[in-house]
């Protein structure tokens, strides 16, 4: 097998046997599929919000009004480096043999990830703190639970990492720990993706 | 704290008057059978010392044929209990005319909501599921699923979702708001009971484990087939197996996303579709609805896949326009998301978005028809063989069409104004339902069964099963539509039109023939076991079958196939038959990986059940701990990597050879003669 040939969806695991690569393959198609189905969930919390920010105010205060577009910045280049960082971590885990490189690029991804989250749970207390709760109005609800939806998450794939890292340490479970990063990865992209239609929708349009 | 504050924080709103007696005599009957049915299974084990067989060869297997059994296990139960719920209805709408009738107006509400909510996801969902799982795979040339894990794990949530469903008839109460949940009656203020609760999360552990096995499905179709199986090779099953699990994985989450808003709504006093501060139910109408009209496509698409198996065999023909069947359900599949809209004509959108989705809901008429057309080109020429699937086949395609007219009628907005959740409706959707879903189920549960256990059902109790299912539908639905169009609504406990009791008297003996025709399977189950010997079938190709399932023993080995097969054409095995190789020894054996059994999804299953059940009640730490459970058990799982064991060469050789050598020694019987004690798995077209 040839190192040029797309073995399967994704960056491939890079120098392991010909074996590993051919179990790759429905794995990571599966976890696509996977993500398909996710991707149905944000699409309709997203439908939800728009729906919401228009007849669910209910008096109450307008997505002008809770939008700060100087932490959602923040946030977006916090998320798109950590998606950066999880790209040079698959990077390392293709090309070079020693596991540190790969290590130090994930550790950099969760740090990120953890100060993104950091952030979105300022801007939330910040909002209680004003008195926009979600129990406020159908517009406040739909915009804590579509960015809740996705914070929880990112706190998944934080505890996917964490579990990750513990078993890069535990023999025999190479390959599949191999596989795992591989479809964090996915997963981890995907939720950059999502943010990038959040921000959109509920950031640029919410200032507008 | 002072003690109100500690039971609640132990039990949650759990009170001693939760648990039975209830307050009604036939509420506490209900409760006792369920608690002497769990009971009696329980002695029934323990008499018998079946425990350790019951964990150790089945709820710890990740065999998909196993797990496809197990499934059918659950929908049986589940039928059971909601066809006994659907007669009392019949008969209290009988009685209750200008009278109170045999229960009260809430506890009606009940039954309608258990009824509909079990019927659609623990009984067709289960059903349908367990048989893809067993037959989809065998089909395909496939050892198993991708992920067998995972698999056991969709199963057990489904189970999980099951149990609480039954645990609701014993302690508290069930949901009061129909099957699909409409808020905001289904908010706090409204319904302030555990019912709502209990309905949202039984209905959310079993979509989660539909799309967790939807995916399954559908990556198992796409990269397990054996070598040539292309896609246009596929037996007619498998093809509506895949688009069923394509359509389970798009259209399970938006149920789960509205089960969620909801929750969110009652639990943490969101305002998502409460009626004032923003809400807004239309939103929960189209989430609903988005899954709900898909769903009944991922209810119909396999028991299209049985029809054409069965027509197919028992004309002892190939399947008449192969290639329009697959494309007629591929468009079936697409066409199914653009039309839910038609389930909320009356609730206030413009006429022009009426008609566009009328129009669109027309349209699946078009590719339906197409199938209907093909099966009976099937069957026109073909050397019938009226056996009891075939039967229920002939049923089906006769109802089948009156109720798409039906359909078609309902899909026009003015009309549907007028007979707008009147029983005309109800009478729609079971004339689609029973002769479409659960009929092919039926039909696929007998077609299949020999296959499974290794020996034929009882003829003549099947042809019973047949007639009282038929008649009995027949009678219990028709007269609906005369009910609908006189006016009478449905979901109503007590009427007051003296001239509906004739209509309304037949539709209850129709019923009773059902609850006949369900008794005659379980009698027939019986008689079947009981005569196995003469009705064995262990070649394993009693009806001289098309594809793969039937070229291996029944029951098939954990493996399913010594060696994978080479497929060069559609129908393989009727090419190999013909060739004269079917039975063939292969050239050379080698090892094969299986996985292991592990309890881990079993309890998951229960650590589901758990989280669900103390959610309903408010217990949090329970709940939580639930939770932490469940997903614990996804991460202990991914700790381990010794999950299969090798059945070593010589093994599979000596099993492989028995097998070859027992088909071989075996006479061939006529297809003719296939219900015949002589056919042992062997039949063959006339000469
Ligand atoms: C076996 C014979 C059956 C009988 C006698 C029967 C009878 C009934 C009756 C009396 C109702 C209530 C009608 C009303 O509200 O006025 C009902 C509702 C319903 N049934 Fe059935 N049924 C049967 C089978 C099925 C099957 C096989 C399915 C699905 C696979 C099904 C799904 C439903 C649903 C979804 C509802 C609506 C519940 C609601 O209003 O929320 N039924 N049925
Ligand atoms: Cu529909």
């Amino acid at each position: 097998m040839s190192d040029q040939q797309s073995l399967h969806a994704g960056v491939n695991i890079g120098r392991t046997d010909p074996e590993a690569h051919e179990e790759a393959g429905p794995v990571m198609f599966g976890f696509w599929v996977f993500l398909m189905s996710d991707l149905v969930l944000f699409a309709l919390l997203l439908a939800t919000y728009s729906a919401m920010s228009l007849h669910g105010i209910a008096g109450g205060p307008t997505p002008k009004d809770v939008t700060d577009l100087k932490s959602a910045g923040i946030e977006t280049a916090l998320l798109l480096a950590s998606s950066f960082t999880f790209g040079m971590a698959s990077l390392a885990q293709k090309y070079r043999d020693d596991r540190a490189p790969m290590v130090a690029w994930m550790v950099a991804t969760a740090l990120l990830g953890i100060a993104f989250l950091g952030f979105e749970a300022r801007d939330f207390v910040k909002l209680a703190e004003e008195g926009h709760m979600p129990q406020r109005s159908g517009f406040l609800s739909a915009h804590f639970t579509l960015l809740g939806c996705h914070g929880l998450h990112v706190s998944a794939g934080l505890v996917w990492m964490a579990v990750l890292f513990v078993q890069m340490r535990v023999p025999g479970l190479e390959r599949l720990v191999r596989l795992r990063i591989m479809r964090l990865a996915l997963f981890w992209h995907m939720l950059d993706v999502v943010w990038i239609a959040i921000l959109t929708f509920v950031f640029l349009y919410g200032a507008a | 704290m002072n003690t109100h504050d500690l039971t609640y924080w132990l039990f949650g709103n759990l009170r001693w008057s939760d648990f039975p007696p209830k307050s009604d005599l036939i509420a506490t009957g209900a409760a006792s059978l369920v608690i002497l049915g769990a009971l009696g299974v329980v002695v029934l084990l323990t008499v018998t010392r079946r425990w350790r067989w019951l964990w150790s060869e089945w709820l710890t297997s990740l065999d998909h044929k196993k797990i496809g059994i197990m499934y059918i296990v659950i929908a049986f139960v589940m039928l059971a209990r909601a066809v006994v719920e659907a007669a009392l209805m019949r008969t209290q709408q009988a009685v209750a005319i200008n009278a109170p009738g045999v229960v009260s107006p809430e506890h009606f509400a009940q039954l309608f909501t258990t009824h509909g909510s079990v019927m659609i996801f623990f009984m067709a969902m289960p059903f349908l599921s367990g048989i893809i799982n067993y037959v989809m795979p065998l089909q395909i040339g496939a050892r198993d699923l991708t992920f067998p894990f995972m698999n056991a794990v969709g199963l057990w949530l489904t189970g999980a979702g099951a149990a609480l469903v039954m645990v609701s008839l014993v302690i508290g109460k069930f949901s009061i708001g129909g099957w699909s949940g409409y808020p905001p009656f289904t908010e706090l203020p409204f319904s302030p009971g555990e019912g709502v609760d209990y309905w949202i999360w039984a209905v959310t552990l079993s979509s989660l484990g539909t799309t967790l096995t939807g995916i399954n499905f559908a990556v198992t179709l796409y990269k397990e087939r054996a070598p040539g199986m292309r896609l246009f090779r596929l037996p007619l099953f498998a093809w509506t197996s895949l688009c069923t699990a394509i359509l389970m994985i798009f259209a399970m989450p938006p149920l789960t996303v509205a089960t969620a808003l909801l929750a969110l709504d009652r639990y943490a006093g969101f305002h998502f579709f409460t009626n004032d501060l923003g809400g807004n139910m239309m939103n929960y109408a189209n989430l609903f609805w988005l899954f709900g009209h898909p769903e009944v496509y991922i209810l119909i698409l396999p028991a299209f896949g049985i029809w054409s198996e069965v027509i197919s065999t028992f004309s002892g023909k190939r399947l008449y326009g192969y290639k329009s069947m697959v494309f007629a359900v591929m468009c079936i599949a697409v066409l199914s998301f653009t039309v839910w809209l038609h389930h909320f004509f009356t609730m206030g959108q413009s006429a022009n978005v009426n008609a566009v989705f009328g129009i669109a809901t027309m349209l699946i008429g078009i590719p339906t028809g197409v199938k209907v057309y093909d099966w009976l080109l099937t069957m026109y020429g073909g050397r019938l063989r009226l056996t009891a699937p075939m039967l229920f086949a002939v049923t089906f395609l006769f109802c089948f069409v009156l109720g798409g007219l039906s359909g078609i009628i309902l899909a026009n907005p003015p009309v549907d104004f007028s007979v707008h959740n009147s029983l005309f409706l109800v009478a729609h959707f079971h004339n689609m339902l029973i002769p479409g879903t659960l009929f092919g189920m039926i039909a696929g549960y007998m077609f299949w069964f020999p296959k499974a256990f290794g020996f034929r059902l009882e003829e003549t109790w099947g042809r019973i099963a047949w007639g009282c299912w038929s008649a009995g539908f027949l009678l219990a639905f028709l007269p609906l539509y005369m009910l609908g169009l006189f006016g009478m609504m449905r979901r109503t406990a007590e009427t007051f039109r003296a001239e509906y009791a004739p209509w309304l008297w037949t539709a209850w003996g129709g019923a009773g023939l059902i609850v006949c025709g369900l008794g005659a399977l379980i009698v027939q189950l019986i008689v079947s076991i009981r005569r196995r010997e003469a009705l064995a079938v262990p070649v394993g190709d009693p009806w001289d079958g098309h594809s793969l399932e039937w070229w291996t023993s029944s029951p098939p080995p954990e493996y399913n196939f010594a060696v994978l097969p080479k497929i060069e054409e559609t129908e393989a095995f009727t090419a190999m038959k013909r060739r004269g190789r079917a039975y063939e020894s292969p050239e050379d054996y080698a090892d094969i990986t299986m996985p292991k059994h592990t309890g881990l999804p079993v309890m998951i299953g229960a650590a589901g059940f758990v989280c669900a059940f103390a959610l309903t009640w408010h217990i949090w730490w329970a709940a939580a701990l639930g939770l932490l459970a469940m997903w614990g058990g996804v991460v202990a799982r991914s700790f381990r990597s010794d999950f299969e064991h090798v059945i070593p060469a010589a093994q599979i050789e000596r099993e492989n050879e028995a097998w070859l050598a027992r088909a071989r020694a075996t006479t061939p019987v006529d297809r003719f003669a296939e219900l015949d004690p002589a056919n042992r798995g062997k039949a063959v077209e006339r000469q």
